[in-house]
């Protein structure tokens, strides 16, 4: 048996909303995934610790911050550094498009989603992740 | 390990013709050359292999059985103590504290989180590591969230062979945290040494209820956020329960502690508390005879569960299933009779 597609939400730095995290955490549980949520104020070890013991599918993080680019390269490499270099990558958040284009250019940084984006392009997105994966 | 297909593995006593065999899928997902490495880096104690291996576990099929055999021989070890509690009861920030305190004393702990699953949809929101603050960087404590999975229990049986993991990996302390629970979870007695039962002052009016049920599971009692109104009230009800309660098995009372998550001395006696329980198990083997029970009723559980995949996958069993269901639903035979000469033709195949 296979399990559903599990994802780690975490919010990493010192922003203190987690209301888009919260709704993401929602609409993923009723495409059917398991979706662990760290809760605020997070550094990028403490995520990458969770996401190793949790052993999930999928990382995303949500940043209202503007700290992405240091957070989010700085995840990728500790992912990468703690065995977990085949684990994707997600943001969400207030990322300026010229920002979002750089990050995505990362390797292992599959999608950064702006304010705007509807639960349903993120579950269709991260569904075409797993193609094998896909919930019941 | 393929379960041996014992329910269809007999003759027919109506016929006479044997009943054929099938075969239990083989359901691997890794190769073996792989699971072996995994199951000696963990060995050697790498957190990364262990977080794979609860992950094997929990998919289940033969790679989980081989990984699960392979460990037996080291679980034992680590003293494992379940929280459960309606939802919403502070059984994750109990967790947290009591780690707190248990890696105060130099202790590792390990610990899993299960979560109910949407039946609806299949999907599933983990968020007990939100509370568990004192978790985070530190290589002392490993978390583990889980999906209930169409589970009933509070604490499923598979929550029970992922603390099995956790044991065999070292760690001193287990932790299993149930999903919120009513009044009737008592097969959680099975999954631990000490079972604390946690209750709020909100729940003043059902302790009648729970006179039996949840309470008579517990061996340590929280009354936890005892800072509110009428948590007084309901540790004194619930003293008064306990020592009414003359059971025969012994003569452990259990106690009850008032808790509130800032206090870090209740963390302290709640602690006090379960090493209490702890050192009343040490005397007379009653430890060794508790977990006995438990491994006799997990195996138990083992037996049915193999028995039901293999008999559902019975040709034979499902050919007749649905003769005799075209009857039940034409009227003619009500459920229970149908089940009772469905069991007895299948009888034959079961060994007396």
């Amino acid at each position: 048996m296979n399990r559903p597609i599990k994802v780690l939400i975490a919010k990493p730095g010192l922003d203190g909303h987690d209301r888009g995290a919260k709704v993401i955490a929602n609409a993923l549980r009723d495409a059917g995934m398991e979706v662990v949520y760290t809760g605020l104020h997070q550094t990028p070890e403490m995520i990458v610790e969770a996401a190793v013991q949790e052993d999930v599918d999928l990382v995303s993080v949500s940043i209202l911050s503007g700290a992405h680019m240091t957070l989010i390269p700085k995840i990728r490499e500790l992912m990468n550094r703690g065995g977990l270099a085949e684990v994707k990558l997600v943001a969400g958040g207030i990322i300026p498009e010229a920002d979002a284009t750089v990050l995505k250019k990362l390797p292992g940084v599959a999608g950064i989603f702006g304010p705007g984006t509807s639960t349903k392009d993120a579950i269709a997105f991260i569904e075409g992740l797993f193609p094998n994966r896909a919930a019941r | 390990v393929i379960p041996d297909p014992l329910p269809v593995d007999g003759i027919d006593v109506d016929s006479g013709e044997a009943i054929e065999i099938t075969s239990v899928a083989i359901t691997s997902f890794l190769p073996m050359t792989a699971l072996h490495d995994w199951l000696s880096r963990f060995a050697g104690g790498e957190v990364l292999a262990a977080s794979r291996l609860l992950t094997v576990v929990e998919r289940g099929g033969d790679d989980a059985a081989t990984v699960l055999d392979a460990i037996f021989p080291r679980t034992g070890r680590a003293y494992r103590v379940a929280i459960t509690g309606a939802g919403g009861a502070g059984k994750s920030t109990l967790a947290n504290v009591l780690t707190r305190v248990y890696r105060g004393q130099g202790r590792t702990v390990g610990i899993v989180a299960e979560d109910p699953t949407s039946p609806f949809t299949g999907g599933a929101v983990l968020g007990d590591r939100v509370r568990m603050t004192h978790a985070s960087g530190d290589a002392g404590v490993f978390v583990r969230s889980l999906a209930s999975r169409g589970s009933e229990s509070g604490l499923s049986p598979l929550a029970c062979e992922l603390a099995d993991v956790l044991d065999a990996f070292g760690r001193d302390i287990v932790l299993l945290e149930s999903m919120g629970v009513g009044q009737v979870e008592t097969r959680i007695r099975f999954s631990a040494d000490t079972v604390v039962v946690v209750l709020t002052p909100e729940a003043g009016d059902e302790v009648q209820g729970l006179k039996s049920g949840l309470l008579e599971v517990a061996d340590v009692i929280a009354v936890n956020k005892s800072d509110r109104q009428g948590a007084d009230a309901l540790a004194r009800d619930l003293a008064s329960i306990v020592a009414l309660r003359e059971d025969g098995k012994g003569t452990w009372q259990p106690p009850v502690v008032m808790t509130s998550s800032p206090d870090a001395d209740s963390a302290n006696a709640l602690a006090a508390a379960i090493h209490s329980h702890r050192t009343y198990l040490d005397v007379d083997d009653r430890r060794t005879a508790r977990r006995a029970e438990a491994l006799r009723e997990r195996l138990r559980l083992l037996v049915e569960e193999s028995w039901r995949a293999s008999a559902w996958q019975s040709p034979t069993l499902n050919a007749r299933f649905d003769a005799i269901f075209g009857r039940v639903a034409a009227g003619t035979l009500s459920p229970y009779r149908a089940a009772r000469e469905l069991a007895e033709s299948l009888r034959a195949g079961f060994p007396r």
